[in-house]
Parts: C-alpha cells; sequence; structure tokens
C-alpha cells in the first residue's frame, strides 16, 4: 500500500498486502506490519478510551510498554481485551476493535467524565457514595464498574491450546539486542548451551530502528547477519516471540512463547507456550524504555515517545505524521528529527528545553532551544502546540523524549532494588540481582549502541568463565555512536491544562500533588492512591516521571524516593497460557482400576475419589433413581453374595526384621504380637493424637506384613510411615513399598461369598470356616495357578473376603467372580452400597474420620494401647480432647421412619434456640437402610452413650428440614457381629 | 475535615487545593499508654477501637516501613464469615457486622462490597461438609444458601459445570460475603484514630522490648526508646521475628501466599468465586481486574515473592473452574508473608509477659477479620479480658488440646 | 527452585513435598519426664527463623528419601543438603 504516511524502506514484505479490519473499517497492511504500525500508515491516530476520563488515546510507543493503543483483537470465543496493538502482528484478515466507550469511539458518551475530572481528583471515590448505605452494591458501584474496566471477555470458553514446555541451558539471554547478540555470539561460538529470547517477532532491538553503523555497515543487517549465524548453531535455541516474565528462584526464568498469535488461525497448533527455562546463567539485555515529559495536554493522539516514531519510520516505514515536531531534553532525541527529515518526513518544529547549540541540522525546522511546550490544540488528535513563549506550531505529530529508564525489571523480580545513576539521570540495576544473573546493555545504562556491544560480549564471556567454558573467537562488534548528553527533566511548570503522567489510568501531576498534599507520601501510597502504574502497562514510561514529581514535591532526591516494587511478569501472560493444557478433562490426572473397562461395560457410574474413578452403583434396565440400584445392591448383597473394587484402597508392603515393631509403632493399637496368618484392624493416629486413617494390616509372614490404607490418605499414610522409618527410628530394619498399584482387589461379601470363592480358589486350599476364619489371610492361587491373597475381612457386615491378584488379572478375576456368582445371583456394587452398608454398621469413613475426630469420639479410645510408644500416643491425652461431655459417635433415627435424614443437619436439645451455643453436634453420614426399612444417620452428640433412646432435632435450617430423631448405637445392624463370623 | 459529596464538589471548583492529610506525621513521644507494634490493619484498628470503644487515645501505632505495607496492602480483598468451628465463627461474624457500618463510621468509602461469596462442592462428601458449614452459619446469625446447580447456573452461566473431572454440583452461598478495597481500610481506620488523637508513625521499627521482672514496660526502636504501660504486636508476617524479641517462641511458621490480578475487564464475575476441587478463588475488583489466588507455596520464607509453579497450579484452577478467563492477561503476581499457625486459627491473646499482647497467626485470611482482631484485641488490652468472641484463641490452646482446626489438617501449618 | 539431591543431583522442588522444620527428627522420648510438655514443644513451637533454616522435604515424586535442606528463608539459597536418615543417626537416633 502507499499513501501520506507510508515511506520508503523499512522491514516490510510489500509485496504482500494484508487487510484488516479496525471498527469494522476495511484497511491494509503489509507484511512487517504490527496493528500499530498499519494503523498510522492509515492516517488513523483516534485508537482507544482512557480509563477513567475517557479521553481518546492513540498510539504512544512502538512496543510492550504502550499504555494507550489498546484493543479488543479478534472476535467471538477468540476475542482478547486489551491486546497491545503495538505489538499485535498483522495477518490477513485481522479485525481488532477499540474498547472502553459508551457509543462510537468518536462520540463517546462516556467522554462526560472528563467535564466532571475537577471532581474525579485522585481518590475521589473514598470520599463520597456512602449515603445511602444500601446504594453502594446497587447503584454506585455497577456504575463505577461498568465505566471502569477496559476491554470485555468473550464470555466463551478459550477455544485455544496451550502448551507447556521445559528447557535448560548453559546461558540464557534475555533481549536479541546489540548487548543481546553480541553477548549470544559469543557464547554461541564458544559451544555453550544457549538461548537467545526476544518479545519481538524480529531480533535485533533497537539496531532495526536506528541507522548507525555496526562494524562499518549498516547495524540492522549486521544484525540480520548475527541472527543468521546463530541459527546456524546447533547449541544456540532462538527463541523470538518469546517474553521471558519473571526471574524465579535459583536460575528459573519463565518465558512465554507467542506461537500462532501472529497467525489468522491456530491451525492445530497451540497458541502459546509457557517454558520454564534451567538456566546457570542468565544475561539481561532487555534494553531501555523511553519516557515521556509531562506537560499540559500531552495525553493527545499525535504525542508519541520521540524513539517510537523513528521505529515507526526506520523500521515499518511509516510517517506518524505529516508536520513531526520534537521535544527533548536530550541528544537521542535528536535523532528523531534528523532520521525523520532524512525520510523525507517535514519535521516543523524541535523544542529542546536545554540552553545549548542545536544538536544537529533540521533542515525547514523551527529549532526552539531552551524552550518549553507548555500546551497542546486538537480534539481527537493533536494540530497544533503551544511553547512558553506563547508561540504556536501547528503540528500533528509531536515526538517526546525525557530521556531513557533502562528495562531493570527481571533484576527486582527477587528482592533487588534499582539504584539511581544522575548521569544519565536514570535508576540502573542495584542491590541483590537475581542468583546467576547479570546485566548488560542499555538494561545496565550502558545507552550508546558501541556500548551495548562490548557490554554483551564482555558478560557472556564472564559467564562462560565462571563455568569453565574458554571464550573462542571474535572480537566484540563495533559500532559508531556517541554518548548521548541528558539533562533531567521532568515536567513543565508552565503548563496550565492538566499534565499526565499515567495515560491509561489518567493520573495527571495535579493527582501527585494533592496525594502528596493528603498524606500520601510514600511512593507506594502514591501508587495505591492514584493508581499511577497500576494499568496494564504498569506504569513502564510513567513510573519514573511520576516519582521525579513526587521528589520535587517533597524536598527529597530521586534516590531517596526510591521506586515501587517490579513483580513478574515483565507482560501481562494470559491465564490459559499458565494454566497449560490442565484443564477439563485434563485438569487433573485420571487413575483407573484394572477392571474399570469391565465396570464400563456394566453401564456402572463413576465417582472421583482420590484422582481414582470408582463405580458408584451400576444401574439396571428400569431402575430410574439412583436409589433403585443401591437399595437392589445392598439386598442382593446382605441376602446372597456381592463384588465390589476396592483397588484403590491405599497397599503398602512392609518387610524387615522390625517391621512388627515398626507396625506396632505406627498404629495406636498393639501389632507386635499379630500372628502370622492374621489380619487385624488398625487405627492410626496424628502425633497430635487426633484419628487420621483405619484400615486392615495382615501378617503374612514373620517378617512381611501388607497395609491398607483409605483411599484418601494412601499417599499421606505412605509420606507418613517414611518419615517414622527414616527419621525417627532409622535404627529398625524396615522396608516400605507402596503397592496400591501393583494388587487389584475385590471385596466378596454376603452369605454365599464362601461359596463363591471355593469355585475359583484352587482345590489345595481350604477356606472353611474352620481353616480359614474371621480375619485370617494366606497366600493362595485362584482359576489354577494364579497366586493371590485372601483375607477374611468384612467392611459390611456380612460373611465377606478380600481377594488381591496382580494388577494385569483383576478385569479376569472380575470377570471370573462375576461368571461363577451367576448361580448365586451376585452382584456387583459399588460405593454407594459399599457406604449404606458402613453406616448400617457403623463405621467411621471419610466424613466421620475428617482430621477433626479423637478415637475417643469414635468410641475407640480404648485401642489406643498405652503400654507402647506410637505416633500420636502422648498428646491424645490432653484434656480437651478427653472431656466426659465430649462428642461421641452415634446412630441416629428418625422418630418418624418416613423422614429422610440429611448430613450436616446440626442437633439441637426440643425447643432450644437455633444458635451456636445450643449446637450439641452434627449428622456426619446418612443412608436409607433397606435392612431398617428408614433413613438412618450416623453424627457426633455431646455425651452420647450416656443418652441413648433420647429425641433431639437434626436442624437443617439450610435445607428447611427440623427432624426429631432418637440417640440409638451406632450399630444399625447385627450388632453382636455374628453375621461376619459364620 | 468531613468527606462528602458536597465537600467533593466545593474542592473541585476551587481546584482540589483545600485537601487536608488524612493523618499527622508526629514524631514519637517518650511514653504512651498503650504502644501498638505493626501499622497493618489490625495494628490500626487496635489503635481505632482503643480510642473509639475504650477512650484510650494516648496511643501510639508504631509501623517499620509505610503504613499498610504489609498484608493489608496484598491480600485479595475477601470478606466472608463462613467459618465451620464455634471457636472461630462468632468472631468472623462479629467481623462482618463491624464491616457493615465501617464506612458511615469512619466516613470514608473503603467500598464494603457484599456480592456474595460462593464456595462450590463436587462431590456428596463436599455437599456434607457445606451443610455442616451452612448450618453452623446460620446458628451463628451469618446465613448461608444452599445453591443446587441450577440456581448457581443462574447466577454463574459461566462455569464449567460438566467439567470432564470435577463437575460442579452446587455451592454454599453467603450473600453477605464479598470485598473491600483493602489499602482504604486501613487509611479510613489511621483517618480515625489520628483524628482521636492516635499518634500514627510511620518508618519506626521495633528493634526491641523494655522488659523488666517480667513485666513490659516499652518497646526499642529505630526512633528511640518508648515507653510504654501496654504493649500491642499486630505484625503478621513477622511475628515469629518480633516476639523472639521479647524472648518467646510462637507456634507458627510463615509462608508466603501468592496472588494475581488480571488487566482491566468488563464486569464478568459476580462476587466472590471458590473453586471446591482445586486452589482457586477469584472476584473482580470495581477497577476491573480479576483478582485470584489459590492455595500458599508451602515452604517456609520470609521472602515476599513465590515460584511460577504455584502460580500455573492456580492458574489451572481456574481454567478447570471457569475457561472463559482464558484469555484474560495475568498483570501481576505478587506474595504476602503470612503467619501459619499450627491449626490454621489465630490467636488473640496475652502473652507470658505481663503488659504484652499478641494477635496473629491469621493464617491467609487475616483481612476479613480486621475490624473484629482490631475490636477484641483492643477490649483485651484495654479490660485485661478476652472478648467472648475470640476466648478459643488462646496460645496455650494445643497444650490443652482446644485446637481450632477448620480443615483437619492437623500441627502442620502448609496444610491449612 | 532446585534441590540438590544427594543422590540424584539436581532436583525440581515440584518433585518433593515440604514438611517443615527438621527438628521434627528429634521426637522425644515417650517415656521421659515432662513429656506431655516436650512433645507440645516439639509438634507446635517453632524458632521460624528469617535466615537459615534446616527443614524437611520428601522425594515424594522419586526416590522417597527424606531430605534436611538447609535454605535461607530470606534469600531461598540452598547451602545444604543432607539425607535425613544420616541426620538422624548422627543425631543419635537409632530404634
Amino acid at each position: 500500500m502507499s499513501g501520506p504516511y507510508r515511506l520508503d524502506g523499512g522491514a516490510l514484505d510489500r509485496s504482500r498486502r494484508l487487510a484488516f479490519r479496525f471498527d469494522g473499517r476495511r484497511l491494509t497492511g503489509h507484511s512487517g506490519d504490527t496493528l500499530a504500525s498499519a494503523l498510522l500508515a492509515n492516517g488513523i491516530r483516534l485508537v482507544g478510551r482512557s480509563f477513567k476520563y475517557h479521553r481518546p488515546r492513540g498510539i504512544f510507543t512502538a512496543g510492550s510498554e504502550e499504555p494507550s493503543a489498546l484493543v479488543e483483537l479478534r472476535s467471538g470465543a477468540y476475542r482478547e481485551p486489551n491486546t497491545r496493538a503495538t505489538v499485535a502482528e498483522l495477518f490477513d484478515g485481522l479485525e481488532a476493535a477499540s474498547q472502553n466507550h459508551l457509543g462510537s469511539l468518536r462520540h463517546d458518551l462516556l467522554a462526560v467524565n472528563d467535564l466532571l475530572a475537577p471532581f474525579l481528583s485522585a481518590g475521589f471515590y473514598y470520599k463520597t457514595f456512602m449515603w445511602p448505605k444500601s446504594f453502594w452494591e446497587r447503584v454506585y458501584e455497577p456504575a463505577i464498574r461498568a465505566s471502569a474496566g477496559l476491554g470485555r471477555l468473550s464470555g466463551e470458553p478459550d477455544p485455544d491450546r496451550y502448551d507447556k514446555g521445559f528447557l535448560h541451558c548453559d546461558l540464557l539471554i534475555i533481549g536479541a539486542g546489540p548487548a543481546g547478540l553480541a553477548a549470544a555470539l559469543a557464547a554461541g561460538r564458544s559451544g555453550a548451551r544457549t538461548i537467545l529470547a526476544d518479545e519481538d517477532f524480529v531480533m535485533g532491538g533497537r539496531l532495526n530502528a536506528e541507522t548507525h553503523e555496526v562494524d562499518g555497515g549498516c547495524g540492522t543487517t549486521w544484525a540480520a547477519d548475527a541472527v543468521r549465524e546463530l541459527a546456524s548453531m546447533e547449541k544456540v535455541r532462538l527463541m523470538p516471540r518469546t517474553t521471558v516474565i519473571g526471574a524465579f528462584d535459583h536460575g528459573i526464568f519463565g518465558a512465554l512463547e507467542r506461537c500462532t498469535d501472529h497467525l489468522a488461525a491456530a491451525a492445530g497448533k497451540p497458541r502459546q507456550i509457557l517454558w520454564r527455562v534451567y538456566t546457570k546463567r542468565a544475561i539481561l539485555c532487555a534494553g531501555a524504555t523511553e519516557r515521556p515529559i509531562a506537560f499540559g495536554g500531552n495525553d493527545r493522539p499525535g504525542v508519541m515517545l520521540a524513539g517510537a516514531v523513528r521505529t515507526y519510520a526506520t523500521r515499518f516505514a511509516v510517517g506518524a505524521g505529516q508536520r513531526v515536531g520534537l521535544f527533548t531534553n536530550n541528544d537521542d532525541g535528536w535523532r528523531t528529527a534528523v532520521d525523520l527529515a532524512a525520510k523525507g518526513v517535514r519535521v516543523a518544529a524541535v523544542i529542546d528545553v536545554r540552553d545549548r547549540a542545536p544538536v544537529a541540522a533540521v533542515p525547514d525546522a523551527r529549532v526552539r532551544m531552551n524552550s518549553q511546550v507548555t500546551a497542546t490544540r486538537g480534539r481527537h488528535g493533536l494540530n497544533g502546540i503551544v511553547l512558553a513563549t506563547g508561540e504556536r506550531i501547528a503540528l500533528d505529530c509531536l515526538a517526546v523524549s525525557g530521556g531513557w529508564n533502562p528495562n531493570v525489571h527481571l533484576t527486582c523480580h527477587q528482592g533487588g532494588r534499582p539504584v539511581w545513576r544522575e548521569a544519565i539521570a536514570a535508576f540502573v540495576p542495584g542491590g541483590r540481582l537475581p542468583g546467576g544473573m547479570a546485566v548488560a546493555g542499555a538494561a545496565a545504562g550502558a545507552f550508546t549502541t558501541a556500548a551495548a556491544l562490548a557490554g554483551g560480549h564482555r558478560a557472556a564471556i564472564a559467564a562462560l568463565g565462571e563455568f569453565g567454558r574458554p571464550p573462542a573467537g571474535g572480537d566484540p562488534p563495533v559500532a559508531s555512536d556517541e554518548a548521548s548528553d541528558v539533562t533531567a527533566f521532568w515536567h513543565v511548570r508552565d503548563s496550565r491544562g492538566r499534565a499526565w503522567l499515567d495515560l491509561q489510568n489518567d493520573v495527571t501531576v495535579k493527582d501527585v500533588a494533592q496525594s502528596h498534599r493528603e498524606g500520601f507520601r510514600s511512593v507506594e501510597l502514591l501508587k495505591r492512591y492514584t493508581t499511577l502504574g497500576m494499568a496494564t502497562d504498569q506504569g513502564k514510561t510513567a513510573n519514573v516521571l511520576a516519582l521525579a514529581i513526587v521528589a520535587g514535591q517533597s524536598g527529597r532526591t530521586i534516590a531517596e524516593t526510591g521506586t515501587t516494587v517490579f513483580r513478574p511478569p515483565y507482560t501481562p501472560v494470559p491465564i490459559a497460557a499458565l494454566a497449560g493444557r490442565a484443564r477439563g478433562r485434563d485438569f487433573r490426572p485420571i487413575r483407573l482400576t484394572p477392571s474399570h473397562h469391565w465396570a464400563e461395560r456394566q453401564g456402572a457410574v463413576f465417582v472421583e475419589a482420590g484422582m481414582w474413578l470408582r463405580a458408584q452403583w451400576f444401574p439396571r434396565p428400569g431402575e430410574s433413581h439412583w436409589r433403585q440400584s443401591v437399595d437392589r445392591e445392598v439386598l442382593q448383597t446382605r441376602g446372597s453374595v456381592g463384588i465390589c473394587d476396592v483397588t484403590t484402597l491405599g497397599k503398602i508392603d512392609i518387610q524387615g526384621r522390625d517391621a512388627a515393631e515398626f507396625l506396632n509403632r505406627i498404629y495406636a493399637n498393639g501389632f507386635a504380637r499379630l500372628a502370622v496368618g492374621k489380619v487385624r484392624y488398625g487405627l492410626m493416629l496424628r502425633e497430635d493424637g487426633i484419628a487420621y486413617d483405619d484400615g486392615t494390616t495382615a501378617r503374612l509372614g514373620d517378617h512381611h506384613f501388607v497395609m491398607t490404607t483409605t483411599t484418601a490418605n494412601a499417599v499421606l499414610v505412605f509420606r507418613n510411615m517414611e518419615f517414622a522409618r527414616q527419621c525417627l527410628w532409622p535404627g529398625l530394619d524396615v522396608h516400605l513399598i507402596s503397592v496400591t498399584e501393583q494388587w487389584a482387589q475385590y471385596a466378596v461379601a454376603g452369605p454365599n461369598s464362601r461359596r463363591l470363592l471355593e469355585k475359583l480358589v484352587d482345590p489345595e486350599y481350604d477356606i472353611s470356616n474352620a481353616a480359614f476364619p474371621f480375619m485370617a489371610c494366606g497366600e493362595i492361587r485362584v482359576c489354577g495357578g494364579t497366586p493371590a491373597r485372601l483375607f477374611r475381612i468384612s467392611f459390611s457386615g456380612e460373611l465377606a473376603y478380600e481377594i488381591a491378584v496382580a494388577a494385569r488379572y483383576g478385569e479376569a478375576l472380575m470377570e471370573a467372580l462375576m461368571a461363577v456368582g451367576e448361580e448365586f445371583d451376585a452382584v456387583a456394587y459399588g460405593t454407594e452400597a459399599l457406604g449404606v452398608m458402613r453406616i448400617e454398621k457403623g463405621h467411621a469413613a471419610g466424613n466421620e474420620l475428617n482430621g477433626q475426630t479423637t478415637a475417643r469420639m469414635l468410641g475407640m479410645q480404648r485401642m489406643v494401647s498405652k503400654k507402647k510408644d506410637c505416633i500420636g500416643n502422648i498428646l491424645s491425652e490432653r484434656p480437651a480432647m478427653n472431656r466426659e461431655d465430649g462428642l461421641e459417635l452415634m446412630g441416629f433415627t428418625p422418630l418418624d421412619r418416613t423422614e429422610e435424614l440429611t448430613a450436616g443437619a446440626h442437633l439441637l436439645a426440643p425447643g432450644a434456640s437455633a444458635e451456636t451455643a445450643n449446637d450439641e453436634g452434627w449428622i456426619t453420614s446418612v443412608a436409607y437402610s433397606p435392612a431398617l426399612g428408614s433413613s438412618v444417620g450416623l453424627g457426633f452428640i455431646k455425651d452420647g452413650h450416656a443418652r441413648v433412646g433420647e429425641t433431639v432435632r437434626a436442624w437443617d435450617a439450610l435445607q428447611g428440614k427440623d427432624v426429631p430423631v432418637e440417640i440409638v448405637s451406632p450399630h444399625f445392624y447385627d450388632p453382636d457381629g455374628e453375621r461376619l463370623r459364620v | 475535615m468531613r468527606y462528602s459529596a458536597l465537600q467533593i464538589l466545593k474542592e473541585g471548583l476551587t481546584g482540589n487545593r483545600g485537601w487536608k492529610p488524612v493523618w499527622r506525621e508526629p514524631d514519637p513521644k517518650p511514653h504512651y499508654d498503650v504502644v501498638v507494634v505493626g501499622g497493618g490493619g489490625h495494628g490500626i484498628a487496635t489503635a481505632y477501637y482503643l480510642a473509639t470503644a475504650h477512650g484510650l487515645t494516648d496511643v501510639a501505632v508504631l509501623e517499620k516501613s509505610w503504613l499498610g505495607s504489609g498484608n493489608v496492602g496484598r491480600n485479595t480483598t475477601i470478606i466472608r464469615s463462613n467459618y465451620l468451628l464455634p471457636g472461630n465463627e462468632p468472631f468472623y461474624e462479629l467481623s462482618m457486622k463491624l464491616w457493615e457500618g465501617l464506612e458511615q463510621e469512619i466516613n470514608y468509602n473503603a467500598m464494603v462490597s457484599q456480592r456474595g461469596i460462593i464456595n462450590l462442592y463436587h462431590t456428596d462428601p463436599q455437599r456434607d461438609a457445606a451443610v455442616r458449614r451452612g448450618n453452623a452459619m446460620i446458628l451463628a446469625g451469618a446465613g448461608a444458601v444452599l445453591l443446587d446447580r441450577e440456581a448457581l447456573r443462574r447466577r454463574c452461566p459461566f462455569l464449567d459445570f460438566d467439567n470432564e473431572r470435577f463437575p460442579i454440583k452446587g455451592g454454599l452461598w453467603q450473600p453477605r460475603g464479598g470485598t473491600v478495597r483493602h489499602d482504604a481500610v486501613v487509611w479510613g481506620y489511621a483517618r480515625g484514630a489520628d483524628r482521636r488523637g492516635v499518634d500514627v508513625i510511620q518508618h519506626c521499627e521495633v528493634t526491641g522490648f523494655d522488659i523488666r521482672d517480667g513485666v513490659c514496660r516499652g518497646v526499642e526502636t529505630t526512633r528511640g526508646a518508648i515507653g510504654a504501660n501496654k504493649v500491642a504486636v499486630c505484625v503478621a508476617g513477622s511475628s515469629s521475628r518480633v516476639m523472639a524479641r521479647a524472648g518467646l517462641r510462637l507456634p507458627i511458621e510463615s509462608h508466603v501466599l501468592q496472588a494475581c490480578v488480571t488487566e482491566g475487564l468488563k464486569p464478568a464475575v459476580p462476587g466472590v468465586i471458590t473453586f471446591g476441587a482445586g486452589h482457586f478463588y477469584v472476584s473482580q475488583s470495581d477497577k476491573g481486574g480479576l483478582v485470584f489466588g489459590g492455595d500458599i507455596d508451602g515452604y517456609n520464607t520470609y521472602a515476599q515473592r513465590g515460584n511460577l509453579p504455584t502460580v500455573e497450579d492456580v492458574c489451572e484452577g481456574g481454567m478447570a473452574l471457569m475457561p472463559m478467563i482464558g484469555r484474560a492477561r495475568v498483570l501481576r503476581m505478587w506474595g504476602g508473608v503470612v503467619d501459619m499457625s499450627m491449626d490454621g486459627s489465630p490467636f488473640i491473646d496475652r502473652t507470658p509477659v505481663t503488659g504484652l499482647y499478641f494477635s496473629g497467626g491469621w493464617c491467609y485470611g487475616g483481612f476479613k477479620a480486621t475490624p473484629a482482631g482490631g475490636y477484641c484485641l483492643a477490649h483485651l488490652v484495654a479490660t485485661g479480658n478476652s472478648h467472648p468472641v475470640a476466648a478459643a484463641m488462646r496460645l496455650d490452646r494445643f497444650a490443652a488440646g482446644a485446637v481450632i482446626d477448620e480443615k483437619g489438617m492437623g500441627a502442620q501449618p502448609n496444610l491449612h | 527452585m532446585i534441590i540438590d539431591h544427594p543422590l540424584l543431583g539436581p532436583r525440581d522442588a515440584a518433585e518433593f513435598v515440604y514438611l517443615g522444620d527438621a527438628r521434627l527428627i528429634d521426637r522425644p522420648d515417650w517415656q521421659g519426664e515432662n513429656a506431655a510438655r516436650l512433645f507440645h514443644d516439639y509438634l507446635h513451637v517453632r524458632d521460624n527463623p528469617a535466615g537459615e533454616h534446616r527443614e524437611l522435604w520428601f522425594h515424594e515424586h522419586g526416590d522417597r528419601s527424606w531430605l534436611v535442606v538447609t535454605r535461607n528463608t530470606l534469600t531461598h539459597e540452598i547451602i545444604r543438603v543432607e539425607l535425613a536418615r544420616d541426620v538422624a543417626l548422627s543425631l543419635g537416633r537409632g530404634r
């Protein structure tokens, strides 16, 4: 394309014309453009509205520091709010829309805020909106929220994919400007594993925007050649479009690579990759960011940073205006005037605050030294400026340079604090830098290309030397430029209009003065009170300027005033990129038992339990409600036989000469004298005396035990046992291994369970009641020689077994059990039926063992042996845990048998008022008991055993219930345990 | 100067040049009736209530850095009284009631926004626990509503109800929960305390305690010795360090809790939402940023920063819960050092040193407790007796076995 | 963070689970005098130093070693990593 703003040259592919839309307008640009450069090339200057006053906003910078030119990019579910036009690469079909206005961008109705600005000064909202009280949520806040905010989320799930990756290197170089390229060349030539990352899509940094010579040739060409050489090196990884977002502990950096943001569609590729980069050393070559000068009306579209204006002309071949002016306090700013003039852009004026001779000849420009801009003119864009002398100059673009700030951000991520260097009027890295990090180039305050090249080279050689790699080949390149003189200058005091500091959040010099007057004098308080530097750009262009103004007001130096804290990320990172693929089904790993697919084929409904999916119940045709399935499973199990997959229980294999002694200390009850071939129930306490897990442990040999834990606590129990083994009693001869996933295990429960098992157990094993009584265990063979373990234990209260085989036989065993069980009408049951039967038996489970429960509450205080050391023994004796009137686990039945109990109901005395003081306990678990024909509950109530037969209320106001219940024994079903011993 | 719309109008018409300092910047006096160590939310609130509820105005608040530079300035601004245990719930409900009248009382708009808090549940046991908690809240007068899927869907249609891993079954809603502009709380209390004669002294670090014969008689500071009849310490995040200067060891570890905020967005998320199957909670600030966080990093630290894996874990929870936020960008992540106590609950108590009082162990929940924390500590200091709602928050409760363990995690701070 | 495992070399901290102060190795004698008080202090009271801290990490997603890591809580710098079992033995813990 061509047009009044498009110049010759630049790094564009003019053979590729790209169509795009902005606010519905069809426009074109070229490959190599950013959205911002393409908008400027089309003469578009008004691109958005500011946060608070809804002032017109244009393009201010040419990089990621952009505070103003924010757009909603793409459409539908792909919409990305607050996208900086200055870093959005143009692609064919790009759609962008301006944001934060009511009505059109030009005629934003909320611009009325600007007229009210005198009443909306810093912190005004802390002083009003208090009356009437109820109006805050209903009136004031909704209005504030609607006018604030910026872009809009789509409201739809993010349709893109995101990945995560891990990289390891000797040297990470952050930024591929002159310092970074020189460093990478030195490192790459020495053979070090090197990563060079840059946020831009073209490496070279300012070399692509300047006209300096490097090694006697064009700097841009030198950069391209350097990149080409680096690309050819096997151990160098070039990562353009990659922002290093943070420096974390021990040399780990976070980096965000934008893989497909420059394409119309991701086409199956991840949109972005979050890398964690593990480094031995890192060199920060992040360059510097130009800062503006505060003067009246300096927020108008058309007022831009001088370096950005130069970038647009040199790299993007765009004149940011047709009559450009320059306002500067330093020599570097003059380069904009010189470079633009050389490109044929009309430079109408150069205004320099310094009282000295002009730095360069700028043809046809009005050059005003020792002069200042006090005001600007224009409505939606600049059309002129006013100087302190009253002179008016017509301009459509004013390039402003107040000097440059080193990009020290990453040096501060671990507590480093930058220090003020007066000679360059800027903060440079200081304090404690992240371990292994060096800084080179403009980021270190070395502002010439020559110094950056030398500094980068030197830093790489030094870093390589630290891990003993000799430098190889090549001197640092040399460049032509010379140091730029700067005189600190911040604010045009003669300005009458508002002088902006934070262009996005609308913080002006007056706001800073007012907050200082009100006592918000620390820079951190100032930031919080005025919101300065808290916008999407995090004040990259505004902060230092504001600090200087605060310093001026308080009579302190800038060094004394100090900075606010830089935090990660360097530039904003999508939440989806930080999440990667861990969403939806892949949010967390899924664990499946060996017979999971069998259960799937039976149509089981599954439930999550400790990452496992467990069959919850097995619906049969004709069953329309889960209760029908569960009741059937319970009745069939209690009536004949049922089979349940209990593989998910934690299993720990324990071996060694001291295994019995070890278990004796892990469990509250005794295990030392458990006979070989026997199983025992065990209760585990934490060291604080709280019961936290239970299960059974079988003694398979003198020195060999196998333990089961609850599904939920399997990991924790194993961890705690390893702690005891390695840290508390390292002299015991005992070894542990988790075998949860090695064994598939099934409960076979019900009066016909033995008859069923006898059909599978190889004939040489006698499992009759006499030979294999309740709580027996043994290693057996099933199905003609397959090794198995059999435990005669019962959670259901019926005659029952658990049988375990190697995991690979799990599914086959399940099928075999069901096949031989056909003649007994065997039923597969899930966790719901399991739960019903355990409640009927009064066994505590997760709802009771919730980490707040003592053995005493469970009625198991006598199990805690006082004759031996065990974890939790001593602290379980603390007085408040042993109150006579303490909570006790009891059963509860509704007086009206048709009433349903609810878990979570609290227990109140009849007639007691509903207040905390009258709270006597709560219902923990409920079930409909098919055996009893009513709803039953377990729960904790004060002094329960002494109150059997008493009526209390199960009070569940949350669900509108208040049910009279009788306190009963928690053992609803077969309280004497006769059924499990037959 | 009283704040009002009228005042804003008047100042606006005269160039906003008449605003007065919100607080004085006094030099410390040699002696005070009460010295409060720590110019965060709790310290300032304590001073405020000493002055307003007990008429004690010969009070200084000593802050080592700038006012509100600790956790009151770096939390996620949530207020709620949705606790389970009787040792906690009445206390947090008192706090909620104080929040509800705060702005009118202190004439400062702290943007107390009661837009509700929802704790989601995904399994039957979680629902049972939510019902138990909800009923405990109702018993304490805090109010609670159980939302089923459909009721929840009406309020938050953007949640991933049918998440393949952890489908959402419902939520426990406290309509009175919400958010408060955190910095404004300390500013408002400081203004109120200052106007009643309390000396709020910034950049004055306590370096030691003047303890003679088991009685605390004042503090040593970077601005000289300051005598006091009573000293109250509210320095969460630094409790162990400061109390060690009085020779005390505490049942507390210091951990870092990270939080994040996104770029400003038009309204998208109502109230506060807490995921029940991962570490993620979120609200949207008045400026439009999504403010969110999750779990602590989990290792002892005094660095006010954490590491990336924790933030990734939190964002995973966010994407599992509400995948519409994927394209919102995290603008800033930061960390605050929190006092993690051995049962996850705080302390407001005397110490073995006469005249030395301690408030701390607030874990990651101190912000919502600011009004009641200040109110109850002031009560203790002024009357010598624990306030009834804070009576369980004793330092000796572990010896007695009277722990207040909401989560049932035992004496391991990083699990609370 | 990266923990330099004495047996396995540098490992990401994400492979580990953190417990706390390494004094948890020094469990009191259950039959000793003042056992109740000693157990109370052992389990609940912490130095919680700002600076060097000896602490327990479990290589849960690795070789299941408990490690004693000496780490600076102000800077996160790791000064030393030992097998907790060796530390326990050196403290005289045995059977």
